[in-house]
């Protein structure tokens, strides 16, 4: 049984715009896609802003229902069992996300008991993990809103390890943090692979760091997933020297081209906002 | 353990998260808490003193047992807030915070989740007043000689029932409405109480006003209260006022629920469970 299966996965949103009567406008997050990730193993999506990353693994996490197509977690349905499949996943994303006047302990502790974890269970592991992640003991009883950007996503990991999830979704979780914190991270992303033999699906904008942590690697392209294979075999197919060669050979754009984009959609609304 | 005592386990341990959460919160707000309890019995002050207030300017009434009659009805309309209040920070504040979708996503059926809001809700709920009544009552000669607490304090825990079903119903707006969600479920309560004789008697009201007060749970709830301290009327002699609460609670608990999962599954079909709605 693969850990994920996904099967023509669709999801629209309906923009709304002044222009009611015309009942707003369409956005394709995710058109039809299809992929499988094997127990164990990682992948890695990249995809610029907007290319329906989040979505993906918002649907697997049982946040948003899709519109049409399937997705399993070891076999549950997201919709059907979702009670099931919340049981077996864990995320991590961009935004660490915590009551920000509450310590980590305190954080980490509520989320625990969410997953069944008692105060005897939590008293002896939330400390474990803390040390694990390299989280500094003299910090423990501090606010989430007193510690850097790169410290609160050492806290985001460890929540997701508290409940052993056997699957993680990594949704950017290296964006933004400096480049000591970022290899902290990868260098935990891979030790809980090790120990652990958890199935990752990270979504990254960050080539270098699919290339080191997955297996294969994904890009998805306003909401089509164009490529899934191993780095070298999209290398090979595209005769490139890096992934961001890839990327932009198989998209026809670059990660900068985001801002372009971004700019033009504004654009797009202010004039369906005036017309 | 077998796997359905596993399971009863875990939700019983994830609705103790729930309130361990809340508890820190407080803990961590604690000057707020103190701020917002000043505000209350300022608010509440302002309400008290009217029966005072009319006798000064010439009424004819019995002030001692009018003010407490306004006292009760202050206290009441306290304690709804906070239960309302605390349920539509269900969604509210840990969108604010950004921990929704982690909660949402979390192995913890919803029903335990809110009844998780609603048992600390209550809890605090009913310590606040408590304190809130005495800080009141010190500044004023009430009508108390003949009090049964016990007989109150029952009825409002019963009330809390009927009151825990509505304020479910409410916690669905900021679900559906992240930027005017929550403003709607003070305009719940507001409407649940102006109906339910808050400071008055409900026959001075129109007539479809009072149809709705015979299905607002606040009319048997203020009404056995005030029995309760005014007259010192026991929990039998108040079973006209229990047994309604006990059906509205009945009716609007599973219903509550029923409501939560509709917002909750339109929520998640239009992508609206997530930090910024």
């Amino acid at each position: 049984m693969s850990a994920v299966e996904v099967h023509n996965l669709r999801k629209e949103f309906h923009r709304s715009t002044l222009r009611l009567r015309r009942g707003g406008r369409r956005t394709t997050a995710l058109d039809e896609i299809s992929f499988e990730i094997a127990r164990g193993e990682c992948i890695a999506v990249l995809g610029r802003n907007g290319s329906g990353k989040s979505t993906l693994v918002r649907i697997l996490s049982t946040l948003i229902l899709p519109d049409g197509g399937a997705a399993r977690v070891f076999g549950n349905d997201v919709v059907a069992d979702a009670p099931a499949v919340r049981r077996l996943v864990n995320r991590v994303s961009v935004e660490a996300s915590f009551f920000k006047k509450m310590s980590p302990v305190e954080n980490l502790s509520y989320a625990a008991r969410f997953y069944g974890l008692g105060i005897r269970e939590t008293r002896q592991r939330i400390p474990e993990i803390l040390d694990r992640v390299g989280f500094p003991r003299s910090r423990r009883d501090s606010r989430m809103e007193q510690l850097s950007r790169g410290t609160q996503q050492k806290v985001a990991l460890a929540r997701a390890l508290l409940t052993s999830p056997v699957l993680l979704l990594l949704d950017e979780p290296t964006t933004g943090l400096d480049p000591r914190s970022k290899l902290e991270v990868q260098d935990f992303i891979r030790d809980i692979r090790e120990a652990h033999d958890t199935t990752i699906l990270l979504c990254t904008h960050d080539m270098r760091e699919a290339e080191i942590l997955a297996e294969r690697i994904g890009i998805l392209e306003r909401g089509r997933l164009l490529h899934l294979a191993p780095a070298g075999e999209l290398l090979e197919r595209f005769a490139a020297s890096s992934v961001e060669e890839v990327f932009l050979a198989s998209t026809g754009r670059s990660f900068e081209d985001e801002d372009e984009d971004e700019n033009q959609n504004q654009n797009e609304a202010a004039v369906e906002v005036t017309t | 353990m077998t796997r359905a005592t596993l399971a009863v386990r875990h939700e019983l341990i994830g609705l103790l998260g729930v309130v361990e959460r809340n508890t820190y919160l407080v803990k961590r707000y604690a000057i707020w808490e103190l701020t917002w309890f000043v505000w209350t019995v300022a608010n509440t002050l302002t309400i008290v003193f009217i029966a005072k207030g009319v006798e000064a300017a010439g009424g004819s009434l019995d002030v001692k047992r009018e003010t407490t009659v306004l006292l009760i009805g202050a206290v009441i309309w306290s304690y709804l807030g906070i239960l309302f209040e605390i349920l539509t920070q269900t969604v509210g504040w840990e969108r604010w915070e950004g921990t929704i979708e982690y909660t949402f996503m979390a192995p913890l059926s919803r029903a335990v989740h809110l009844l998780g809001m609603g048992a600390f809700a209550v809890v605090y709920g009913l310590i606040r007043t408590a304190l809130l009544f005495g800080v009141i009552a010190s500044f004023f000669s009430l009508q108390l000689s003949r009090a049964d607490f016990w007989s109150a304090f029952a009825v409002l825990a019963i009330a809390s029932i009927s009151f825990l079903g509505v304020g479910v119903m409410t916690a669905v707006f900021p679900l559906i409405s992240p930027e005017k969600g929550t403003q709607l479920g003070f305009i719940a309560q507001g409407m649940l109480l102006v109906v339910s004789g808050v400071y008055y008697s409900v026959s001075v009201l129109p007539g479809w006003m009072q149809a709705l007060a015979k299905i607002s749970p606040a009319t048997y709830a203020l009404r056995g209260i005030r029995h309760a301290l005014l007259d010192g009327a026991g929990v039998g002699a108040l079973w006209g006022d229990i047994w309604p609460l006990l059906v509205i609670g009945a009716v609007s608990i599973p219903l509550g629920f029923a409501v939560f999962r509709r917002g909750e599954i339109y929520a998640k079909r239009h992508g609206m469970l997530k930090r910024s709605g």
